[in-house]
């Protein structure tokens, strides 16, 4: 399991709710972030770290995004 | 209804943090030290692998190498700490808003009225615990009692990841068998004390005579013969309602010995700078300046002086506390830590008797407060006494530990 930065677009409500949109992947190429199928705070046991989890659906494949301390990270197998 | 209070103890903290941030350490021995170079190299948390190792908190790393020579040493992150020790108060404040803290992972939660809708404190400890677990990563202990002596031994009983329930039926199973020293407030020289006069455990202390454990340790004899008995009704006091803060205080151990009154008085004005702005956060002014010396043998001594009026001036506090030092210490040994107290604390607004240069003294205290608005916005070192830029090989700032302090049982 590793650890990837990635670069994100998100929405950023009046109510200060946070929605990632999209995200810079390491091919440079952004992808779209087709469902949010949960959010919810989560530590991330096998790549390190802790924050807000997005478990997300990009073309067909589940992955989860976390929002770390202004910084967001993709678990990547 | 009787009292259901929590204990909530985070296992090994710093060094858990730690480790979830950096996954590849899981299975290492792991300890979080104190700088070296700045002479503060001690172990301060350790995880369970390096604990087999027989390391313990406060020992020196030299010592801790040699009973584990791969231990893997890590400098302390404090802000990490700090955000999430704020995000497992966030978790405690869905289930009571009766929080007090015991140092910075360390909590009581009164949750007695919560029962009713949340269920059994047992329940409620569960809860608590698989959420810090699954949202934290890290693990808990919790003990849950009718007061909040008893529910501080219950998280230590059993650790790490566990909850122990002590209620009145089955206190005297649990807490009497256990030694003397693990109740609050019985330390190494009141343990040895008490086991001279073969009371070895919390049972014995608690069939001994009230009278009779006052004659060997004045009052405290008598309150630990409460606590040991569950008669402790001490409650659960959340920090906004501290309205009896005893005093307000910064000392540190610096980088280097001081051997003069001239590096004194920088490191004097340092810790007024931050301890006045504490008084000011909380909008209380002092009466009473406190100056704690602790030389290069380890031999310290604490020296306080009262003020004409309450002040919440770095300047003054600043002033009082050079003059204090300099009646009370000859520089026969070097300085290794000092420390500058706050104390006879009073509301910033409550009424004394004015002085001839009360308008200057007003004048200061804006400034002061208009600095404190600078700092909140740029940061700490943004507005600096000319003074504390003279030794680049002393610290200017202590405020980044202001939030980590240990907090007092007795308010």
């Amino acid at each position: 399991m590793r650890k990837i930065f990635v670069e994100v677009y998100a929405h950023f409500s009046k109510e200060g709710e946070i929605t990632p949109i999209s995200f810079v992947w390491l091919d440079g190429k952004t992808y779209e972030i087709d469902k949010i199928i949960e959010k919810r705070n989560a530590a991330s046991l096998k790549a390190g770290g802790q924050g807000i989890r997005y478990k997300i659906l990009v073309r067909s494949k589940m992955l989860y995004l976390f929002y770390d301390e202004n910084r967001w990270f993709v678990e990547f197998t | 209804m009787g009292r259901v209070i929590l204990h909530c103890d985070l296992n090994n903290f710093y060094a858990s943090v730690e480790c979830l941030y950096h996954p590849e350490l899981r299975n290492k021995p792991v300890a979080v030290c104190g700088e070296s170079e700045l002479r503060h190299g001690i172990v301060l948390a350790k995880n369970q692998i390096a604990k087999s190792y027989g390391i313990q908190t406060g020992e020196v790393i030299w010592q801790a190498l040699k009973k584990c020579p791969n231990l893997v040493i890590l400098k302390p992150n404090f802000p990490l700490y700090i955000r999430f020790s704020e995000l497992v108060q966030q978790i405690y404040s869905e289930y009571t808003d009766l929080i007090e803290p015991f140092g910075i992972d360390e909590c009581w939660l009164d949750v007695t009225q919560s029962t009713g809708i949340l269920g059994s404190g047992r329940k409620i400890a569960y809860e608590i615990k698989e959420r810090i677990k699954r949202e934290l990563g890290l693990t808990v202990s919790i003990g849950v009692s009718f007061n909040k002596v008893f529910a501080k031994l219950g998280s230590d009983y059993k650790k790490p990841d566990a909850v122990t329930v002590i209620t009145k039926e089955n206190f005297k199973q649990i807490v009497w068998p256990l030694p003397a020293k693990d109740l609050l407030y019985v330390g190494s020289a009141t343990e040895k004390k008490l086991s001279s006069r073969a009371i070895y455990t919390i049972g014995d202390i608690a069939k001994s005579s009230p009278e009779y454990l006052k004659r060997i340790l004045g009052k405290w004899g008598e309150v630990l013969w409460i606590f040991a008995n569950g008669f402790d009704t001490t409650p659960v006091t959340p920090p906004l309602f501290e309205d009896n803060i005893k005093g307000i205080g910064n000392s540190i151990t610096l980088p280097r010995d001081l051997t003069s009154y001239e590096d004194a008085e920088y490191v004097i004005r340092m810790l007024s700078e931050s301890v006045a702005q504490r008084l000011r956060q909380q909008y209380l002014k002092c009466f009473t300046i406190q100056v704690w010396i602790r030389d290069s043998f380890l031999f310290s001594i604490t020296r306080q002086e009262k003020l004409q009026t309450p002040t919440f001036l770095a300047r003054e506090i600043a002033q009082k506390a050079f003059e204090i030092f300099k009646k009370n210490w000859s520089f026969k040994n070097s300085i290794r830590s000092l420390g500058v107290r706050a104390l006879d604390l009073v509301c910033a607004n409550s009424f004394y008797q004015l002085e001839f240069d009360s308008l200057k003294k007003f004048k200061l205290e804006q400034l002061e407060k208009t600095i404190d608005r600078i700092r909140k916005r740029f940061g700490h070192t943004s507005v600096l006494p000319a003074v504390l830029l003279t030794k680049p090989d002393l610290p200017c700032e202590i405020a980044l530990h202001n939030k980590i302090h240990p907090v007092a049982f007795f308010k």
